[in-house]
């Protein structure tokens, strides 16, 4: 059973991409076409959880090679849920994409090429979680970067050019380096198989451990964005069009984090980077969380916010205990779904705003209560207000480093208080701002009531320096009086903030459209997904302690490989 | 045989001038110093593989004096992804000359006007704090007095925005 089900999470989306190539022509042959495949990735992956849950991990050989010798997927309860939350998010984000394709007519974007692109990139994310050697891994990796690299310069516009030409280099630098750590870690072991190098990087002198788990890690600290390897992200991700943005902030850092995870247990059991990895986050929460405070763009805020909470799963990995490793992999599988879910909603406020700048939006409250509702819940749930479930992971995290008691994992949580807090801050500024306040206080439009009122000064002034026309001349009449007339009125009223009543002014609210129900719909399926993963947040909870259980005997994994016999 | 110190210093010597150019803000020098690190890795694959040997073919020599074969297949597996990669990397570069005539690394232009903007938004200012001079025009501070300027021009109803 397990060694049919375990290649499809790879297997399903590569056939449905060249499937999907195959009928470009016909757009919703295609769309339906891959809504399926992924629902199949979805449902496979639900059945590989619960058997890994049941009989914990297990192993398939691809192409029946001997074990040491093939390639081997292996299932254990972390990448199964891997997979169930990385599945269910990129299914959303699908659906959400499909919704704006027919929207917009497929305009501008070449949706030929999205569907099947997408499908390659949710292959390379399955494959990075079921890989059960170091090469596999790699080859993971780079499908689902060849992947994101077309999809983030879909269209080829000049600023996705310009974001997209850094991340391609930045994640092309960290894959040499990985490609490099593999040929160290096959000369210095003979192997590239997980569970043997378990057993035989141990037997290494230490220099060469700290040599070998270095490189790994800042090969999958670049990808996961963990400071200061970090820089890139911001600079590239809010150029994409929404949904890509969504599923990258979503995936494709968190498979950065389980590679880490997995180098931190199942390969480098000591723990002789731990103090590194641990200040590493406190820089990654504090610093990511500033840049995301000063932003005034939503996208931007929205990627350093990303990189903020990055440094929590990184913090709890550093702890190396079974109580920060469950919070690490409960904080994955929730900022996973909250991130993606809050990138999908700032795609919405663009659509009905016309813009992601909070400074230019206002009165998106009003205007649109269920947008105001979609963004207010994952907001909180990201802030870690009680009883969501960011609040939980919060917690749980917290607990782990209050129950470690070291110095570095007591500034680690007050750390973490304060990144959580600025979080607070920077969500709440968007939804003062962008939601909250009325749409004639928004200052773009009061500016231009002002530059009206100025343009009559001005021109009294210089009448007043010339001939001088006192009977008035200067003075406009007509229409353009009475605009004159209400944009000082209105501007007076932003002034004082009163008189809520005035008529808005001519075009400051624009004839809005109305947002695609499949859009609506599908963030709104991601909103409860959120909210219910505080429901399940028990039995979920339960699983990640499980799997982190597992991670930390590694007998499980590497038992799961090679039998329980002898490991060669 | 014996292993050589050539593979090594050619190794050393690819990393070091790809990752100087790799640094350099044109994008065609990026490319280039992208596929020298490749390069310089592949050879680093291929030494892991020990000191030379025969051909890994069944029946043509005896398996002990075979190369190890896996560090040939990662390689070839490396080669295929770089330059798939470098593909890609060259149709950016093109794109990017064809719509800016320059193939140059771009300013992240937000960032630029984040870093560049003095202390709070403009909103958030204080107006009592500025010297009078530097309020923003027509401010509520000094709205009275323009307004008296405004009621000569436009005929408004005095003090319609003293409150």
């Amino acid at each position: 059973m397990i060694d049919v089900l375990a290649p499809l999470p790879v297997l399903l989306p590569l056939l449905g991409a060249a499937g999907a190539l195959l009928v470009s022509g016909h757009p919703t042959f295609q769309r339906t076409l891959s809504t399926v495949v992924l629902t199949a990735v979805l449902a496979v992956s639900v059945v590989l959880l619960i058997m890994a849950d049941a009989d914990g991990a297990s192993a398939v050989s691809v192409g029946g090679w001997p074990v040491p010798l093939g390639i081997v997927l292996v299932v254990d309860r972390l990448s199964a849920l891997m997979l169930v939350v990385a599945s269910t998010v990129a299914l959303g984000v699908l659906l959400f994409a499909v919704g704006q394709g027919s929207a917009d007519g497929d305009e501008g974007t070449p949706v030929s090429i999205f569907h099947p692109t997408f499908l390659v990139l949710v292959a390379g994310v399955g494959n990075a979680f079921l890989a059960g050697d170091l090469f596999n891994l790699y080859v993971g990796f780079e499908i689902l970067l060849m992947a994101s690299y077309v999809l983030l310069t879909l269209g080829g516009t000049a600023a996705r050019i310009r974001g997209g030409i850094t991340y391609i280099v930045v994640s092309l630098t960290s894959s040499l380096v990985f490609l490099a750590a593999i040929g160290l870690v096959y000369a210095a072991t003979g192997t590239v198989n997980l569970a043997q190098l378990a057993v035989r990087l141990g037997e290494l002198p230490e220099g060469t451990q700290v040599l070998l788990q270095s490189m790994l890690l800042i090969a999958f600290g670049i990808k996961a964005a963990v400071f200061p390897l970090s820089a890139w992200l911001p600079d590239s991700y809010p150029t994409a069009p929404a949904p890509v943005t969504a599923v990258f902030a979503g995936l494709l850092t968190k498979v950065g984090v389980y590679a880490i995870i997995r180098t931190q247990t199942l390969l480098f059991p000591g723990g002789a980077l731990d103090d590194l990895l641990l200040w590493a986050a406190l820089a990654t929460m504090l610093v990511g969380i500033l840049g995301a405070v000063a932003q005034s763009d939503l996208r931007r805020m929205l990627s350093f916010t990303l990189v903020s909470h990055i440094g929590y799963m990184v913090f709890g990995i550093a702890l190396g205990t079974a109580a920060g490793l469950a919070g690490a992999v409960f904080y994955v599988a929730h900022h996973i779904a909250i991130q993606t879910t809050l990138f999908l909603v700032a795609g919405l406020v663009e659509r009905q705003g016309g813009t992601t700048s909070i400074n230019k939006l206002g009165g998106l409250a009003r205007r649109s209560p269920l947008l105001a509702v979609l963004f207010f819940v994952p907001a909180m749930n990201l802030a870690g207000i009680p009883p969501l479930s960011g609040f939980i992971g919060k917690l749980g995290l917290l607990q782990a480093g209050v129950a470690d008691g070291s110095a570095g994992a007591s500034t680690l949580v007050a750390g973490g208080v304060l990144t959580s807090l600025l979080t607070l801050l920077a969500v709440a500024r968007v939804w003062t701002r962008a939601f909250w306040r009325s749409p004639n206080q928004s200052p773009a439009e009061d500016t231009a009531g002002a530059a009206a009122a100025d343009a009559v000064l001005r021109r009294r002034a210089g009448s007043a320096d010339g001939a001088g026309s006192p009977d008035g001349t200067s003075s406009p009449d007509g229409p353009a009086r009475t605009a004159l007339q209400d944009a000082w009125r209105r501007h007076t009223a932003v002034a004082t903030a009163s008189e809520p009543d005035l008529p808005p002014a001519a075009g400051a609210v624009r004839a809005l459209r109305p947002l695609p129900r499949t859009m609506v719909g599908a963030t709104a399926a991601l909103v409860a997904l959120t909210v219910a993963l505080t429901g399940l947040a028990g039995p979920l909870y339960g699983l990640a302690d499980r799997a982190s259980t597992d991670l930390l005997e590694r007998t499980p994994y590497v038992s799961s490989v090679f039998g329980e016999g002898e490991v060669p | 045989m014996t292993p050589t110190i050539v593979l090594p210093v050619m190794i050393g010597g690819l990393y070091a001038a790809g990752v100087y150019l790799l640094l350099d803000r044109s994008l065609t020098r990026v490319l280039l110093g992208f596929l020298l690190l490749g390069n310089a890795t592949n050879l680093l694959l291929l030494s892991t593989g020990g000191p030379a040997g025969l051909a890994p073919i069944l029946g043509y020599s005896e398996p002990e004096a075979f190369n190890d074969p896996l560090p040939q297949a990662l390689i070839l597996t490396a080669i295929v992804i770089t330059f798939g990669v470098a593909a890609f990397l060259l149709a950016m570069i093109h794109r990017s000359w064809r719509l800016a005539r320059n193939e140059a690394v771009g300013t992240d232009e937000e960032d630029r006007r984040v870093a560049a903007r003095r202390g709070t938004d403009a909103d958030e200012l204080d107006p009592d704090d500025l010297a009078p001079e530097d309020r923003a025009a027509m401010h509520a501070d000094s709205r009275a007095a323009d307004a008296d300027e405004l009621v000569d021009d436009v005929g408004l109803p005095t003090g319609s925005g003293a409150r």
